[in-house]
Formats: structure tokens, C-alpha cells, sequence
């Protein structure tokens, strides 16, 4: 404990446990008390909601959709954000490090202005951009009309989506990451004539290791929790990109049966933490290595 | 730090129920039976709320309640000495976003005095006490000396009853048709003032607008899910009108019937058939598309409500402008499968929905509101909400005078309304409509219709209550 | 390393930055030609009557510029909030040892996506209800921030990790108060950290819909994200022209921010500072 007594370090972490405590951990454990329960937003289970124990759950588990959903989720997460984000973002952040100020400061915006957007404009613009009409890409391959391609190869689609719209976010921490690392020892490994890769792996990953574990887990709770696949497709066609927030929206929303999404909520947070161990295993793994 | 982690967890849990049972406690307080409750007020404040905003979505009947409605009643309430505040509350979002927000509102037993809701949710809003007969919220004798309801007819006022009672005011409705492209149409050999008899006369010139005019969509009947509601009221409900059955009729949804496969059986004909373009049904903005190709002489024709004229191909204001509409655009009555098959052995067939007002059961002046809701369905108001266009109104004495100017609407007044049924309103409805949504799903991605309808029983059983309820005959 | 696989190396690094460029630029173009078309579709073509005529009807909307307004209210005090309590509590857990304490933050940013759905509106709302703040943006500043807080913490958590201590401990010895060394010796280093977590912040509040829609009812508080869905038809259509024309201003504001955050506090080449 340096310098700052326990006393201190509980008045510096009050403010944000009160904020948290009753902002989200009392509403996040009343969902999740709804999920065992057939409450509903409208309808006689509104007026009198009874709690059904497990059976919300045992919906959920027995419904082969859920599964589907499941297994394509894991697809979206992994191959958008685990991977995809990842890998862009930091690229991004490294090639754009010793890029002039104007170029640099351009990039960085149109990245971000795919971030800033909200979803329900953004799908416009991917609309606009796979539209087996008039769509950019049909124009730019010169087929018209062309292939729709959030009708023939939705998944990809959402894929190549994902990875455009949340970029940012990785590209922003590893900059923010990058710029701990003293220039000194980056300095030190080209006099050295190590290789790029080398410098990569031996002076810069040591730096932003955490960064890079604590930004694959928020990216990948994130694109679980995404919605926007929802405004592009809809889960179509018949159902071949139902995601986990689409399939909660499909079959709870629609029907108002908040008990059942309160159930979902959990379930999906059960398999993001199982993820997240996942992570931590890998991580630990690479760094013993 | 685990142990005392777990017991907060523990608290916590255990002060939401607290929470859940408190609040769930005084809801029922704000409950008055006493409808004369403040009815002598010298000075009172009221508030409307309704899924429209100035600037955006419906921004006339949010123009013209917040300039017209409102000045008026103030000044008519001032002429007998009281002095009224009336606010406007708008909205301008997603149905459903709309409807969650009324619904937290009336369960806390706060929000506006007068909200416009859509009447198919007056069955799940009734069932969960959020609202009340308006003669248990305003009094029997009040409701019924009103002279409007004369004005109002019985199939419109039923999309506001609910077991036989009124439950609000309804705004107007509006009733599904066959568009068509006259152009498109005159290539294919087919006349200017085409009524088709029967499901047939559909396929024919369909299969007239295939041969002789390449490159265009002969039918566009809304399929699928990505369709949403669309699909379930442009399209099964009017056809399943016209094979005789209702939804839901005798206590009982339909199953996996004769008539859900014959359906379903007019979908494969379209979509397997090359009829209709099963990639735009999949396409999450197929509808919106739809429009604008239909707009651009890219569609035959294309079942909608009045809706599409008003709002989609109007020269002006639509959103897929037509600025030929008045002559391009022909439409047709929805036939029966043949003559006499539709339900009420009618020749031809419809749905229909709308809006309109329900009071707040937790109102401070339910005489007062009861008040503004009257005017704002008088005569006067209602000709003043059309503000220079044309809508079908749920008054007669107001139709009368309004739509004569526009020959579409009127054809709906005198042709439509007397022959249409609404959608049943329950809880459960939203879920049985997607499954017939993926029933004709299903169809267009190349299952049987029988297989489609099978798969459809299954879904709703569970839903609605098991297979007593489910007609499958 | 040669001068030939130098210049290849550049080369390289020049076209991945091209093609990225493109990549991220080609789904805006729409963003940049609709709002000037007459009757814009899904489609980018260059309008067929180049109109300002979109933007002259945003101006008639009475709630267009009053909503950017509001965005950058809830934008602004969320922030704050946020980074400053987020701040606050880094650097605690950071400094102090607790057992469990990763394993409680994650926990916290686990319960954090729960509350994002529609299923978690009702126990907000009733909450929100109960504490007299509906229709208050305070009330939704309140809601925004206890969901975006424990990811905050975490990330922030990682950036004064990596501040050596020695530095606090030298402040220490000449009698600085812990208050005094977060602001004159964490605070400074952990620069591009602060405002990594100030712009994610404005970035969820403006593109946050719901939570606002459902807490505030004065349409002249809502801000910009619950105003650019009422660019629609009964029918449930949007009005394309509004809504790029619109979404368009909207996304300025961000950008200048980002701007203006990224080199104000960004960028900081480090001062020597080795660990």
C-alpha cells in the first residue's frame, strides 16, 4: 500500500461504488430477478407477475434457435472484435505513430466517424454501401444488378461491418498504449537492427499486454451485446445471422416476455465470462512462454 | 472480500424485491373510483401525449394539436370561466419504443391524461389494468351522451372495445388495397380499371406483366420476417379474410387449417412461381425498397394500406414521390380466393387499423379530460386535424365533406370500411403474427406449404394456450 | 536493415494506410451525397438536383438545434463524471491491494451489459420513478454513468498501473497529499489514458437512444440520438433526405471533439519516465 492509506483508498472508490451500486448493480439484479419470473411489459402478466423459478431458462436451453444463435454469435465476436478490431486497431495505431500530423489526423477521424455514428444511421450506410441495386460495392464491381450482399452472405457481411464500425476503439487504446512505451527502448531496438517483428514482440507487446487483454475483453462484451446486426438483416435471411441480441429481440422483445430476455441476459453473461477465462488462460499462457 | 462480495450480492437481491413488491404495492393506490374526483376545478392542467412530433412523424397531427387543439380549448374552457393549461407531450419514435415508454408511464401510475396508442394494443394495455373502460374511468352516463359515438361507426369504434366495452376514442383507420402501375399495366395488355375476382385474376396478371414486360416485379405481396407487421397485415390477414377465416374467431387462433395452407399456397405461387422477388422479402429494408421501386415503374403492383397513396407516393410529401401518381397509380379491391369465399361470404376483402385516445386511469381530472377528448373528436377539431390533406377520419359527417377531393381515400370510405375486419388484440398477437411471418417465410425460401403450416401450429401452442385453443381444421 | 527492404517496408506500410483509408471512407460517402439529393436512396450516385433544401428544413424543425444542445449536455456531464470518479477509483485500486479485485471489477463490467437491454428498462425506470428524477437529465446522467463506470475503471486501472511509484513516493517525501499527487503527478502521465475514456464516454452518450427516450419526457431536453428516430413516416419509413441530413450535423460535433481531446491531451510523448 503506497502512500495512501485504506481509509483514503475507500473515500477515493466511494463516489463510483455508490454511482454503480445503485445505477446499475440494484437495476442489473432486478433483471436478472425478472428472468426468473413471466413478467411481462403489457398484458395480464403485467398486472400480476408470478415467479416460474427456471423455466425461462429451461426455454432458453431447450430452444435449438438459441444455439444457432449462440454458435454465430461466437463466430461474429471472434472473428469481428477478438481479431479483426484487434489486429486493425493496433496496425493502425502503429503505422499511424511516425505518419505526418495531417495524414495522421485524417485517418484517425474517418475511423472515428464510423465509431461516433449511431447505429441507427450507420445500418443506412451499409445499406447504401451492399445494396444489390444501387449499392457502392455492386458499382465498384460493375454488376448491377449485383449480388445482395446482406441477403447471400449475411454473416461475412456483418463481419467486415463490425470490424469497420468498432475499430476505433482499439486503434484509440493501443495509440494511448503505444505512447508509454519509452521512446528510448524503441530507439534501442533499432540501433540493435532488430527487425520490425522482433521490436513488436520483445519491447512493445511487454508495454501494452494488459492494455491488449483488457481491450479484448471489452470488445468482445461489447459485440455481444450489439444490436446494430439487428438494423442490417434483421437475423435474415430466415434467420442465418441471428445473433444473441437479435434472437433476445426476436424472441422476447416482440412479445414483450421481459422474463424471458432477463434469462438470456444471464445466460450471455455466464458465456462472456466464460470467454473472459479463455482470455486470461491465453494471456497468462503467452506470457510464460 | 469474496464472502462480504457474496452477502452484498445477497442484500442487494433481496432489496430488489423489496422494491419490486413496494412499488407494485402503491400502484394500485392511485386507482379512483370517484370519476367526479376535482370535476369542479376553477383552474386545471392537462396533458396529451402522442407518437407524434412537430418536425417529424406525423407532424401534422402533432402541428395540430399543439397550435389548433390546444389554443381552442383553452379559450373555449375560459369562456366558462376556467382556466385550463394544456401541454403537449410528443414523441416521434418507433411503435414499439413508443409503446414501452406509455406502458412504464401508466404502471407507475403517472404521465399524460390523454395518450394516442394504436388500437391494436388496447387488449394487452386493458389486460394489464394499465387502462380502464371509460365508464369506469369517467362514468357511464358521461360516455354514453355523447353525440359523437352516431358519427362513429360500429366496426371503427370496435378497434377501441375490448370485451364488449369502450376503452377510448378511435382517430380514424384505414383499409388495404391492391395497388397498381397503369403504364406497367397497359403493356401488359391488362386494363386501366382492373378488379380482380378472385386469387386467379391475381396470378393471371402476374403472368401477363411476367411475359409482356420484362424486367419489372409483377407482384409484390409482403412476405417474411424482415417485413415484420407488414407481412402479417398486408398481407396473410386480407387473404386469410378473403378464404373465409378470421384469425382468431370462437375462442380459437388458426392452426395449421385449410385455409393458412391455401395461403401460404398463394405465396409459393408468387414466389416460386417468379412472380414476385424473393430476395427484396429478405432484405431488412425490403419494404422500404419496395416503395421506392414501385415508385420508380419497377413494381406491377403491391398490397398496401391507404397509407402508401398518402404517405409514400404523394407528389409532394411522400417519401417515394410520384409525380404522376393521380394517373399512374390505379387500385383494386382484395378479392376472395372466388366470389363469395371471404368471411361474411363476401366478394371482397380488407383490414384495417388506426389510432386513437385512451384516458390515463391515474388522471386528477378525469370529468376535465373526458372534456378534451370530446372536443378533440368534434366535428370542428376533427376537419382541422386533416389541416388541408386527406385522411380517412373516424367520423362520417367529416368524411363526408373532406374526402371527396381525393377519389382514392373516398373509394376506401365507400368501398373498403364497409367490408373490412381489424386485427384480434391480444397479448399473444404480436407473437402468432411472427410466426405466420415465418410460415411465408418458410414458403418463399422453398418449404411446402403444408410443411410451413405445420411448423406454424407448433409454434403458436404454446404461446396461446395450448392446442384447445388452436383451430386446426 | 537495407535500404531496398526499407523503402518496400514503407512502401507496404503506405498502401495497408491507402486501403485502410478507403475502407473506412467508402460507407461515408453516403453520408456526404445525401444530404445534398433531392429524393436520396440507398445508394450513393451524385444527386440529380443538388438542393440545400434538406438542411433548410432541419431548420424549421423546432427540436433539431435544442437536441444537439442536449447531446452535448448529457455528453459533457456524463464525461465529467465519469472520468472523474473513474479517476478517483483507478487510481485507488490501483494503488491498493484488495484481493479479488480484478475479479470484482470484471464481475462489475459483466452486470454492465445486462442493464443495456430492453428487459433492464423497467427496474431503471421505476427506479429513476422513485427517486422523483424522471424527466431530468440529470437523472439520465446518472443512469449513462453507472453503466459506463466499471469499464472506465478498468481501463484506467491499466493506464496508472504502469506508472512506476517511485514518482509518488518521491512526492510523498516532501509532503504532497494523495489528492495532490493524483492531480500533479498521475493525472498528467496518464494523459492518453484520461482521454481515451473522456471520448469513449461522449461516444456511448451520443449514440445513446433509450435510456433517454425512456427517462425524459420534454421533447425540448431529448437529445440528438432520440430526435434523429423521429425522421420517419406513420408508416414506419424514414425520411432518408432528414435523416442524413441530419445525422450529418450530428456527427460533427464528436469529431471536433475528438479533435480538440486528442491533441490538447493526447499524443504526449513520454517524458523519460522509466519503469
Amino acid at each position: 500500500m503506497v502512500g495512501l492509506g485504506r481509509s483514503r483508498a475507500v473515500a477515493f472508490v466511494a463516489p463510483a461504488l455508490v454511482l454503480i451500486g445503485v445505477f446499475l448493480v440494484f437495476p442489473a439484479f432486478w433483471t436478472l430477478y425478472i428472468g426468473v419470473t413471466n413478467y411481462r411489459l403489457t398484458g395480464a402478466a403485467a398486472k400480476a407477475p408470478e415467479v416460474v423459478g427456471l423455466d425461462n431458462y429451461r426455454g432458453v436451453l431447450s430452444d435449438p434457435a438459441f444455439y444457432r444463435s449462440l454458435w454465430l454469435t461466437l463466430i461474429y465476436v471472434l472473428v469481428s472484435a477478438a481479431v479483426g478490431q484487434n489486429v486493425l486497431g493496433f496496425g493502425l495505431a502503429w503505422a499511424l505513430r511516425g505518419a505526418r500530423r495531417a495524414i495522421r489526423r485524417l485517418i484517425e477521424s474517418l475511423v472515428l466517424l464510423a465509431w461516433v455514428l449511431p447505429s441507427s444511421v450507420v445500418a443506412f450506410l451499409w445499406i447504401a454501401m451492399l445494396d444489390r441495386d444501387a449499392g457502392t460495392v455492386n458499382m465498384l464491381l460493375g454488376q448491377s444488378p449485383g449480388t445482395a450482399w446482406l441477403v447471400q452472405y449475411p454473416m461475412t457481411a456483418l463481419v467486415v461491418f463490425n470490424i469497420w464500425r468498432g475499430t476505433a476503439f482499439s486503434m484509440m487504446l493501443y495509440s494511448a498504449a503505444l505512447s508509454s512505451v519509452p521512446p528510448s527502448h524503441l530507439e534501442t531496438a533499432r540501433v540493435v537492427g532488430s527487425s520490425t517483428m522482433q521490436t513488436l514482440r520483445d519491447v512493445v507487446l511487454p508495454h501494452i499486454r494488459r492494455h491488449a487483454l483488457t481491450n479484448t475483453l471489452l470488445i468482445t462484451l461489447w459485440t455481444f451485446n450489439d444490436f446494430t446486426p439487428f438494423l442490417l438483416t434483421a437475423g435474415g435471411p430466415d434467420h442465418r445471422s441471428e445473433v444473441a441480441p437479435v434472437y433476445i429481440y426476436n424472441t422476447a422483445i416482440v412479445g414483450g416476455d421481459m422474463g424471458y430476455s432477463g434469462a438470456v441476459s444471464l445466460v450471455v453473461l455466464l458465456i462472456n465470462l466464460l470467454l473472459a477465462l479463455v482470455y486470461l488462460r491465453a494471456a497468462r499462457a503467452g506470457r510464460s512462454s | 472480500m469474496k464472502t462480504s462480495f457474496w452477502r452484498g450480492r445477497t442484500a442487494t437481491a433481496l432489496a430488489a424485491l423489496a422494491m419490486v413488491a413496494g412499488t407494485a404495492g402503491c400502484l394500485g393506490k392511485t386507482d379512483s373510483a370517484d370519476t367526479d374526483r376535482n370535476a369542479d376545478a376553477k383552474s386545471f392542467t392537462l396533458t396529451i401525449a402522442e407518437n407524434s412530433i412537430s418536425g417529424g412523424k406525423n407532424a401534422v397531427g402533432a402541428d395540430w394539436i399543439s397550435k389548433w387543439i390546444i389554443p381552442h380549448f383553452i379559450a373555449e374552457e375560459k369562456a366558462k370561466g376556467k382556466t385550463a393549461h394544456v401541454t403537449f407531450q410528443p414523441s416521434g419514435a418507433a411503435d414499439e419504443d413508443y409503446k414501452a415508454k406509455v406502458a412504464l408511464d401508466l404502471k407507475t401510475g403517472s404521465g399524460a391524461d390523454i395518450y394516442g396508442i394504436d388500437g391494436i394494443w388496447l387488449g394487452e394495455f386493458a389486460d394489464a389494468g394499465y387502462i380502464k373502460p371509460l365508464s369506469d374511468e369517467v362514468g357511464q352516463k358521461a360516455v354514453d351522451s355523447w353525440d359523437g359515438w352516431a358519427q362513429i361507426p360500429k366496426a371503427v369504434q370496435g378497434n377501441f372495445a375490448y370485451n364488449d366495452k369502450r376503452y377510448g376514442v378511435p382517430e380514424g383507420t384505414d383499409g388495404r388495397v391492391i395497388f397498381f402501375n397503369k403504364k406497367l399495366f397497359a403493356q401488359a395488355g391488362l386494363p386501366d380499371d382492373w378488379q380482380p375476382k378472385g386469387w386467379d385474376d391475381i396470378l393471371a396478371a402476374g403472368q401477363a406483366l411476367k411475359a409482356k414486360v420484362p424486367g419489372v416485379t409483377p407482384i409484390q405481396l409482403n412476405a417474411g420476417t424482415a417485413m415484420g407487421e407488414a407481412t402479417t397485415a398486408q398481407g396473410i390477414l386480407p387473404l386469410l379474410a378473403g378464404d373465409g377465416r378470421e384469425l382468431y374467431a370462437d375462442g380459437k387462433w388458426q392452426g395449421n387449417t385449410q385455409a393458412v395452407r391455401d395461403v401460404l399456397g398463394f405465396y409459393q405461387k408468387i414466389y416460386r412461381g417468379g412472380l414476385g422477388d424473393p430476395v427484396l422479402q429478405q432484405d431488412a429494408k425490403g419494404r422500404d425498397k419496395s416503395f421506392a421501386e414501385f415508385a420508380g415503374g419497377k413494381i406491377g403492383m403491391l398490397f398496401e394500406s391507404d397509407y402508401f397513396w398518402r404517405g409514400v407516393v404523394d407528389p409532394t410529401e411522400g417519401i417515394a414521390k410520384m409525380p404522376d401518381r393521380d394517373s399512374t397509380v390505379g387500385y383494386a379491391l382484395i378479392p376472395a380466393v372466388r366470389p363469395g369465399a371471404g368471411i361474411r361470404n363476401q366478394d371482397f376483402v380488407s383490414m384495417s387499423g388506426g389510432s386513437g385516445w385512451v384516458v390515463n386511469p391515474a388522471t386528477k381530472y378525469p370529468q376535465q379530460t373526458w372534456e378534451l377528448l370530446r372536443f378533440m373528436n368534434s366535428q370542428q377539431a376533427t376537419i382541422a386535424s386533416l389541416n388541408g390533406t386527406a385522411r380517412i377520419t373516424q367520423r362520417q359527417d367529416v368524411n363526408s365533406q373532406v374526402l371527396t377531393s381525393d377519389p382514392m381515400l373516398s373509394f376506401v370510405a365507400e368501398k373498403v370500411l364497409p367490408i373490412t375486419a381489424f386485427r384480434p388484440g391480444f397479448a399473444v398477437y404480436p407473437q402468432v403474427s411472427q410466426a405466420l411471418q415465418q410460415a411465408t417465410l418458410d414458403v418463399v425460401v422453398g418449404k411446402s406449404p403444408a410443411d410451413a403450416a405445420a411448423t406454424y401450429q407448433h409454434t403458436i401452442e404454446p404461446l396461446v394456450g395450448g392446442a384447445a385453443k388452436v383451430d386446426s381444421n | 536493415m537495407s535500404l531496398a527492404k526499407a523503402v518496400v517496408a514503407r512502401i507496404l506500410t503506405y498502401v495497408g494506410i491507402a486501403l485502410a483509408t478507403g475502407f473506412f471512407a467508402l460507407p461515408l460517402l453516403w453520408l456526404l451525397s445525401a444530404p445534398f439529393d433531392d429524393s436520396p436512396s440507398y445508394g450513393v450516385h451524385w444527386p440529380s438536383h443538388l438542393t440545400l433544401h434538406n438542411f433548410a428544413a432541419l431548420g424549421h424543425n423546432p427540436y433539431a438545434f435544442g437536441s444537439l444542445v442536449n447531446s452535448v449536455l448529457l455528453g459533457a456531464g456524463t464525461m465529467l463524471l465519469v472520468v472523474v470518479v473513474a479517476a478517483l477509483a483507478a487510481y485507488a485500486l490501483s494503488r491498493v491491494r484488495i484481493p479479488g479485485r480484478d475479479a470484482l471489477l470484471y464481475g462489475l463490467l459483466l452486470l454492465s451489459s445486462v442493464i443495456t437491454g430492453t428487459a433492464a428498462m423497467v427496474p431503471i425506470f421505476l427506479l429513476i420513478f422513485q427517486l422523483g428524477l424522471i424527466d431530468s437529465r440529470f437523472g439520465v446522467v446518472l443512469v449513462l454513468s453507472g453503466g459506463l463506470l466499471p469499464a472506465a475503471i478498468f481501463l484506467l486501472k491499466d493506464f496508472i498501473d504502469t506508472i512506476p511509484r517511485s514518482y509518488e513516493e518521491s512526492a510523498r517525501v516532501f509532503g504532497a497529499t494523495p489528492l495532490q499527487i493524483l492531480r500533479h503527478i498521475v493525472v498528467p502521465v496518464a494523459r492518453p489514458g484520461l482521454a481515451t475514456i473522456a471520448v469513449w464516454t461522449v461516444v456511448q452518450v451520443w449514440g445513446s437512444f433509450l435510456t433517454p427516450f425512456i427517462l425524459l419526457r420534454d421533447p425540448d431536453k431529448q437529445p440528438a440520438a432520440v430526435l434523429v428516430r423521429t425522421f420517419y413516416t406513420e408508416g414506419g419509413s424514414p425520411n432518408l433526405a432528414l435523416i442524413s441530413t441530419f445525422s450529418l450535423l450530428y456527427s460533427i460535433p464528436v469529431v471536433l471533439m475528438y479533435l480538440f481531446a486528442w491533441s490538447r491531451y493526447g499524443f504526449r510523448f513520454h517524458g523519460g519516465i522509466k519503469s
